[in-house]
């Protein structure tokens, strides 16, 4: 008997899940007086590896030691467990919504290899760059906007000049 | 009515209650990500391509739909927002920093919280977005020395938007919001002239 393949589950409506996000986002300032966040995970998970390796060159650069001096655990932070569960969040629903795969997302017209050195390459530039923002789509754009953040309005702004003046060099990685 | 909330400034709420709060939050904002298609690199940078907008549906529908709640809440007397974090505004910092963010965002695909939603789903362009995001925060991390002066420049601290423009928060609240509506009338023109959306 051939087993049938199973289809992925269509997407959800974009309106409903940036509403649902929206909620969530209440939610967070209600209890913690703060919003979501994403990059600040990276960050803590980097000190935390190189306070690992290098203890007291951890402790005496200014970027690490604010993650890693005089706390607990530098992993039992807000943001650090916030994304573990978005990662298994993702998970869940990727096998629930027939969408968890191996494979490399991108255009016909690019080789796997290609398409992962770029992926490398935007992802030290977009981290490099929300260090110069003081965060990401999530802890600044999501939530400082939702409070009226001036920052987080001109960052998204930003963002989204800067997408669209480079998505014409780009259009062979992705269509 | 007394000002109860933001929770945890007002109660002795204990660590572990908070710890397992941002687990639950994480794991219903991933799925959120993961059931819109933020997964999937090529599906966001449509957005840039006028082809999909679903990026900036999500993003706004949400801001949106948290900025009249944390309004409402504050003007009922529910949450204190003199006690919510503001993220602060750095003029220059934020806006070539988010040019350059958003490079790097069409360059890869995808953001930091939807690159751990592309991994977690088994997409291994997510895992080199991971590589190079921990790359990128070592050599900021190495070199903070010489452009602790750039990233500190033009700082203008905790305001709101409001406050710089000294308007009333309701009003602010209500034109942001009719311009969103706007926006997403508009989102739907561009999707119906040019949209090939990736299912």
């Amino acid at each position: 008997m051939l087993r049938k393949k199973r289809e992925p589950q269509p997407y959800w409506n974009p309106y409903i899940v940036g509403f649902g996000i929206g909620l969530l986002i209440i939610l967070s300032f209600f209890v913690t007086g703060r919003g979501l966040g994403a990059v600040g995970a990276f960050n803590g998970i980097l000190a935390t590896l190189v306070h690992a390796i290098a203890p007291e060159y951890a402790l005496a650069n200014p970027v690490y030691s604010g993650y890693v001096a005089g706390v607990d655990h530098p992993l039992k932070d807000w943001v650090v467990i916030e994304i573990a569960g978005v990662c298994l969040g993702g998970l869940l629903s990727g096998i629930v919504s027939g969408r968890f795969k191996f494979e490399v997302i991108k255009g016909p017209r690019i080789s796997n290899l290609s398409r992962l050195v770029l992926a490398f390459s935007g992802g030290l530039l977009m981290a490099f760059a929300a260090k110069f923002t003081r965060g990401c789509t999530s802890g600044l754009a999501l939530s400082g906007g939702s409070v009226l953040s001036p920052g987080a309005w001109l960052f998204m702004i930003s963002v989204f000049i800067g997408g669209y003046a480079i998505a014409f060099l780009m259009r062979k990685a992705w269509n | 009515m007394e000002l109860a909330a933001p929770l945890q400034f007002n109660y002795q709420v204990p660590e572990g209650i908070l710890l397992l709060f941002a687990l639950l939050t994480g794991i219903v904002f991933g799925m959120f990500l993961e059931k819109a298609g933020f997964g999937n690199a090529r599906k966001l940078v449509q957005q840039f391509y006028f082809s999909d907008m679903s990026m900036f549906k999500v993003l706004f529908s949400a801001i949106v739909t948290a900025m009249i709640g944390i309004y409402w809440l504050g003007y009922l007397g529910v949450l204190d927002i003199t006690q919510i974090y503001i993220n602060g505004t750095y003029l220059w910092p934020q806006i070539v920093g988010g040019i350059l963010f958003g490079f790097g965002f069409v360059i890869c695909g995808l953001c930091p919280g939807t690159s751990c939603v592309a991994v977690f789903t088994g997409k291994l362009d997510g895992l080199a977005v991971f590589a190079g995001m921990f790359v990128g925060l070592f050599l900021y991390g190495e070199t903070e020395p010489f452009l602790r002066k750039a990233i500190n420049y033009s700082a203008m601290g905790d305001v709101s938007l409001y406050e710089l423009f000294n308007m009333n928060y309701g009003v602010l609240t209500f034109i942001i919001t009719i311009v969103a509506l706007g926006a997403f009338w508009l989102a739907g023109r561009v999707e119906q002239r040019y949209g090939n959306s990736l299912s």
